[in-house]
């Protein structure tokens, strides 16, 4: 459990902006981490840190499929994604990079840009430092979470196949 | 138990008795397609540690985005591909001279009904217009499929769309989907599949059909599926040797929606920036200067693309103030659009012909725009900063849309001053 801010956002939040094409040229985690959010919120690559939480309302992460997108906020630090909705690519490719991904529009509308949160994704909690509260989410399906804890697809693949 | 398309098809790949929506399944990959991402996917791959992919003949790997390699990074990304293609002994590779991804799998018969396809492009969905059930992945899962043929999937509720009537004069399938778009929202079928019925849908040409198929994404659709008639057979015939059987949903299998539209009554339309759901009837936006104008894509890249929008320039220059890029979806079109004189027809007018490819499609060479520049374009999507400039705006529509108002130098109604 690491303590983080929000950074929150507005509806279909689309791959164009999380991640812009101009920047996939390049794999790399900084580079990719440096270009975060640029087209949306020129501040979050330079001020995001670790254990941050994005939250947005619904349809985050429409558009390509590029994994990228999902990537550069991991690399960013960002620990979990909170929305009403998410697009299916952005949501699978999210678990695959070990990033929980929180469909919750409660637990969205009870935080708020610049919040102090403790995100507890094995509790199911969310607290709110800022106003006190502590939100409950839905959790997430057993296989997903083996994923998750694993730190990803790749890592969980890996253990599974060294049984 | 009655089921629908995509509930058969992921039954069978699955090897399950039944199954229901919201089930997740293990399914058994029958194609796996990665485009220029397959760099990315090559590199998670080798960090699984498997020496070799699970099956070379079942991975297709065409380099399409940024063709020919437009900076340092992504030509080193382009030689990584072909190294892991001769390493890996995958069979079916397209370098950068073939086209857009999902123009060439069909028209090398990487595509038949009833399969199970996935790939590392979210415009996947295209081969539902041959009865497949496809759709997009990331790269990281792709590599898993790489090494084990297999992928988790949900199995999606399905919407049922049945399109009837005779679309009209200077009204296409990139209309109607657009309507559609417009009228269900980017995330109206989020998580869905799609069928669509209708004899709208038997009357239009397999291209056309893809325009749909591919574009359904746009509303977050898993998978979009038609079911194949002989016009998609004969199409497949003398490319594929997979069996040509179409799959049919069962009669009283279960719809979360259903949507109807008698495509008659729909006129050409326009999305606007910045969203592909913003979507106006195009006298709306009438009159709106445009700089630049793009006619290709997966979505709208054809050959019958190019002729209905060759018909618009009816011997009249591109407005001096615009630019015509035209991006044959592939080298088959391209070859095919020079033996019918179009390609002529539009380089006469002053229009810049580019290499088969996605080209301006995503904003990463070949025809970026500046900021408050606008662009028309019968590409898939319109978001902030897809093309370049994020302070530029983008409106989507079709081929006969995009060339008459690179004409006349505004967005115009293509009905309006026609000659046919
Ligand atoms: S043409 Fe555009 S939408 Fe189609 S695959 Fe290429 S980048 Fe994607």
């Amino acid at each position: 459990m690491v303590a983080g801010k929000v950074w929150k956002y507005g509806k279909d939040v689309n791959t164009d902006v999380i991640l812009p094409g101009r920047f996939l040229d390049s794999y790399e985690p900084e580079y990719l981490a440096s270009h975060a959010m640029e087209d949306l919120d020129k501040e979050f690559a330079k001020a995001v840190k670790k254990g941050d939480i994005v939250v947005a309302e619904t349809n985050f992460g429409c558009g390509s499929s590029r994994e990228q997108a999902a990537s550069c906020l991991g690399y960013c630090g960002v620990q979990a994604v909170v929305a009403k909705s998410f697009s299916r690519l952005f949501y699978r490719n999210a678990i695959n990079q070990g990033i929980a991904v929180i469909e919750s529009p409660e637990c969205v509308d009870a935080l708020n840009k610049g919040d102090e949160v403790d995100f507890d994704l094995l509790g199911g909690t969310i607290k709110n430092l800022t106003t006190g509260k502590t939100l409950t989410f839905r959790p997430l399906p057993p296989f997903v979470m083996e994923i998750l804890e694993s730190g990803g697809l790749v890592e969980h693949l890996k253990k599974k196949m060294a049984k | 138990m009655a089921y629908t398309i995509a509930e058969k098809i992921l039954m069978r790949a699955s090897g399950s008795k039944t199954v229901e929506p919201g089930e997740i399944v293990n399914a058994k990959v029958d194609v796996a397609m990665s485009h220029d991402n397959a760099a990315l996917v090559s590199k998670v791959f080798g960090e699984i540690g498997v020496p070799k992919v699970w099956d070379a003949s079942k991975i297709v790997i065409p380099i399409d985005h940024r063709v020919p390699a437009n900076n340092i990074k992504v030509a080193e990304g382009h030689v990584k591909i072909r190294n892991f293609v001769k390493k890996q002994g995958i069979k079916h590779f397209y370098d950068v001279r073939e086209g857009v991804c999902h123009q060439i799998m069909p028209e090398f018969g990487h595509v038949a009904p009833g399969l199970l396809i996935v790939g590392t492009d979210s415009h996947t969905t295209t081969y539902g217009a041959f009865g497949a059930f496809s759709t997009g992945i990331g790269a990281t899962e792709m590599a898993a499929v790489w090494a084990s043929g297999e992928l988790w999937l949900k199995v999606p509720e399905t919407f049922k769309i049945t399109l009837d009537g005779s679309l009209k004069e200077h009204v296409f399938s990139k209309d109607v989907i657009l309507q559609i778009i417009g009228d269900l929202t980017a995330e109206g079928a989020n998580y869905k599949s799609i069928e669509y019925y209708g004899t709208a849908v038997d009357e239009m040409s397999v291209g056309s059909r893809m325009t749909i198929t591919n574009m359904s994404m746009e509303m977050g659709a898993k998978s979009a599926i038609m079911v194949p008639d002989q016009k998609v057979f004969d199409y497949l015939k003398t490319r594929t040797n997979e069996k040509l059987e179409a799959v049919i949903a069962d009669a009283d299998a279960v719809y979360e929606k259903e949507l109807k539209y008698d495509v008659s009554q729909i006129g050409p339309k326009v999305a606007c920036p910045h969203t592909v759901d913003n979507v106006k009837d195009v006298g709306e936006v009438a009159g709106t200067v445009v700089h630049q104008a793009v006619l290709g894509s997966c979505t709208n890249g054809r050959v019958e693309d190019l002729k209905a929008g060759s018909r618009m320039l009816a011997g009249k220059k591109i407005h001096d103030d615009v630019r015509l890029i035209i991006a044959p979806a592939s080298r088959q079109v391209y070859l095919e659009a020079m033996e019918e004189g179009l390609i002529q027809k539009f380089v006469k007018a002053g229009a810049i012909v580019i290499n088969p490819g996605c080209g301006p499609c995503l904003g990463a060479h070949e025809g970026i725009i500046a900021a408050g520049e606008n662009c028309i374009a019968s590409t898939n999507r319109n978001f902030q900063g897809r093309m370049g400039s994020t302070e530029a705006g983008i409106y989507l529509a079709s081929p006969a849309t995009v060339v008459a108002s690179a004409v006349a130098g505004v967005i115009t109604d293509p009905r309006e001053g026609s000659t046919w």
